[in-house]
């Protein structure tokens, strides 16, 4: 039994944190090959594994980071190469291709139904919330027959572009008579979607441990009535539930990566993807509280943290969509 | 990563469950199955059964007679055991006394007494709570007075579980009411059947005398029993208290009582459906469930670190909280499981000897004895409020 990272595992995690504190972009963390590590050997990378996943995304929920390696990579690179286009799914794990990945379809909360139809090799139908959709140069449209790939400025492709919570921006799609092409069954998103379910739960367990990381900061250093306020039962109660939270998070994002390939993975998934939802809503609201004025303020480090928990749990299910699902997979 | 068990681990894993369904008597795990009491032979029985086969101490040593296992081998043989309903082994000479005897006492000592704690000669209580000393332990006022070659022993403990058994005690005495508190407290085996001890019993609020108060009235007892050296008990006290929390999470039990609460929840009926299937009902049981997979993995973690040589901080404080709050909430879900059978609450403590059996399901009298019982484990053990003080101290350093 061993719950450890090999040392490329730890060694990528360390040059990409410290890629991330000097402020590297996109370009760089390609550079590095952050997406390579978070492709399989056959599909021409280096990792893949959920593992992999898990120290890359963890990582860059830590330092807040935005970056397409979520959307573009491990979903749309991944789906590409499941469905055989190995061209692409390389050019999206380098950074030379951008992928958007277009499931959801307004007023469908997470149930996933689709209405969006193919006539021939053209698509009509609106899309919602595809993150990177602005910055793509393709987008994967999921269709009532299957998933199709849609190229940038495509004849009927419109956008209307917004900004996410975590930082990111999203649009609205809409396709009217769009060419398309189609590349395969809705059946190949199984894996990519359990990966970058793996992806979201990494990152916020690594902006939950940065949160309490600043309030542990704040706690020992903020003083009221004389004494920091660390001192205080009141308050040391609160950290110590808040630290048990944080460490059946991280177990739970363990039990996903060390089941992602596993039969056993889409139970792992509703469990993981809906203990972490509840946990992330929990330390965004207790680490504000225990901050006091400064963590309501947009200028201190720990908003764009709480705003990235507040995201991950809306992301791919929420936990009571995960709990419906847990419970679908126990009683099978 | 590898979340897998090594071969070896889990061709023990094979041979330990082969035991017990060998050797591990089907009116024993019965009663242990429907959370009934056992009486004090049924204990005994199981003891020697495990003794037989060299298991009884898996944490000790080969040369005391231990079956010196890893760690990784006892949450083995914990987890099997809980599933297959064995009687748990009583943790007061096996997990307490034993390590503090082998580590802090005399060779005659060890010699007389590891092996009677083993063949069941000896049925050991813990003698640490008082009236005035309860999270506060290092308060304890009973008092032991130098005399000759004896101690003469005086005050009160409580709570001694199964005191009504045991013909031994391990206590913390006062040796030197000048010095501070720790600093003045000794570690003194008592026989319990020298004159002026007496022993009564406590009925907790699930009608089972559990627990009880032990009395000391001018007790005499040979320095030969003191453990170690004269006002350095606290010491051996806390070395107790880190082996009290080995099996800490609970895993074993956690697991056993939610396998039981599906089969009672699938056995109600509800709305013409069993409960298992109402929405509420379920997505309940999949909280606790889901918390109990991720608690799981924080204790396998914590048993690699541990194969690892590092030692244990305020991660087994985080599993004494979570295992806890979750053993709780199973607790909490069959109590309601049950529905209004819940109600009936015969008790021999309270009422005299009944042999009517309680109306509904066999579950559904222990589940309300179960539950109530159970609030024990967030207060025993260095309360849940104390774990919380250690695990912020250790992050925190305030």
């Amino acid at each position: 039994m061993d719950f450890g990272f090999t040392d490329e595992q730890t060694m990528l995690g360390e040059s990409l944190a410290r890629t991330l504190e000097r402020g590297g972009d996109a370009a760089a963390l390609s550079e590095l090959g952050a997406g390579l590590a978070l492709m399989t050997e056959e599909a021409g990378g280096f990792g893949g594994s959920g593992p992999d996943i898990l120290m890359v995304f963890r990582t860059l929920g830590r330092a807040a980071a935005v970056t397409p390696l979520l959307d573009s990579v491990v979903l749309g690179a991944g789906i590409l190469s499941a469905a055989g286009e190995a061209d692409l799914a390389e050019a999206a794990a380098s950074g030379e291709a951008r992928i958007a990945v277009a499931l959801e379809e307004p007023g469908q909360r997470y149930d996933g139904k689709v209405s969006t139809r193919a006539e021939g090799e053209r698509l009509s139908g609106e899309k919602s919330l595809v993150p990177g959709a602005e910055d793509a140069t393709h987008l994967i449209v999921r269709a009532t027959d299957g998933l199709w790939l849609v190229e940038a400025g495509a004849e009927g492709l419109g956008l209307r572009g917004y900004a996410l919570m975590d930082g990111g921006r999203a649009a609205e799609v809409t396709l009217m008579d769009t060419p398309a092409r189609r590349i395969g069954d809705a059946a190949l998103l199984d894996r990519p979607l359990a990966a970058a379910i793996l992806a979201v739960c990494a990152d916020a367990l690594g902006a939950m441990e940065k949160a309490v990381q600043l309030t542990t900061d704040y706690l020992k250093t903020r003083k009221q009535f004389g004494r920091p306020i660390g001192s205080f039962q009141a308050l040391q109660h609160r950290m110590a539930d808040l630290l048990t939270e944080v460490e059946q998070a991280r177990s739970a994002v363990w039990n996903l990566a060390g089941n992602l390939d596993t039969a056993d993975r889409d139970r792992h998934v509703a469990a993981t993807k809906s203990l972490l939802g509840r946990v992330a809503l929990y330390v965004a609201e207790e680490t504000i509280q225990l901050h006091g004025g400064i963590g309501m303020t947009e200028e201190y480090e720990l908003a764009p943290l709480a705003r990235r928990l507040l995201a991950a749990d809306a992301r791919f299910g929420d936990s009571d969509h995960h709990l419906e699902r847990f419970i679908a997979a126990s009683a099978a | 990563m590898d979340m897998s068990f090594s071969p070896d681990d889990q061709a023990f894993r094979a041979e330990v469950r082969q035991f017990l369904k060998d050797r591990l008597p089907a009116r024993l795990s019965e009663k242990v199955r429907l959370q009934q009491e056992l009486t004090k032979d049924e204990i005994e029985e199981w003891h020697a059964v495990l003794n037989e086969k060299g298991w009884l101490a898996g944490n000790w040593p080969v040369e005391f007679g231990g079956a010196g296992w890893t760690a990784i081998q006892r949450h083995i043989f914990e987890e099997e055991s809980a599933l297959a309903h064995a009687p748990r082994i009583l943790p007061f000479g096996i997990a307490m006394l034993g390590p503090v005897l082998q580590k802090f006492g005399s060779k005659e000592q060890q010699d007389r007494f590891l092996p009677r704690i083993l063949n069941g000669q000896d049925w050991w209580c813990q003698g640490y709570s008082e009236p005035g000393a309860g999270s506060d332990l290092a308060s304890v006022k009973t008092t032991a007075v130098r005399d000759g070659d004896d101690y003469i022993v005086n005050g009160q403990k409580t709570w001694t579980t199964l005191g009504q058994h045991a013909n031994w005690i391990f206590c913390l005495v006062r040796t030197d009411p000048t010095a501070k508190a720790q600093e003045g407290i000794s570690f003194l085996l008592i026989d319990m059947t020298s004159p002026g001890i007496t022993v009564r019993p406590i009925v907790l609020l699930d009608g089972t005398p559990e627990v009880n108060e032990v009395f000391f009235d001018d007790v005499r007892v040979p320095t030969e029993n003191l453990v170690g050296e004269e006002n350095k008990g606290w010491t051996y006290a806390k070395y107790l208290l880190t082996h009290e929390r080995t099996n800490i999470a609970g895993v074993g039990f956690a697991t056993a009582g939610l396998a039981a609460l599906k089969r009672v929840a699938r056995a109600q009926q509800a709305q013409g459906k069993p409960l298992i299937e109402n929405p509420l009902f379920a997505a309940r049981l999949a909280e606790i469930e889901i918390d109990l997979m991720a608690m799981a993995t924080t204790n396998l973690r914590m048993l690699a670190q541990a194969a690892a040589g590092q030692v244990p901080g305020a991660e087994s404080s985080m599993l004494k909280l979570k295992g806890t709050q979750i053993r709780q909430a199973i607790n909490d879900l069959t109590r309601r499981a049950v529905g209004p059978w819940a109600l009936a609450f015969p008790s021999e403590a309270l009422e005299g000897a009944n042999d009517d059996l309680p109306p509904g399901p066999p579950e559904a009298a222990a589940a309300t004895r179960a539950y109530l019982n159970n609030r024990k484990l967030s207060i025993y053990g260095g309360s849940n409020e104390i774990q919380r003080g250690i695990i912020a101290k250790s992050l925190l350093g305030l």
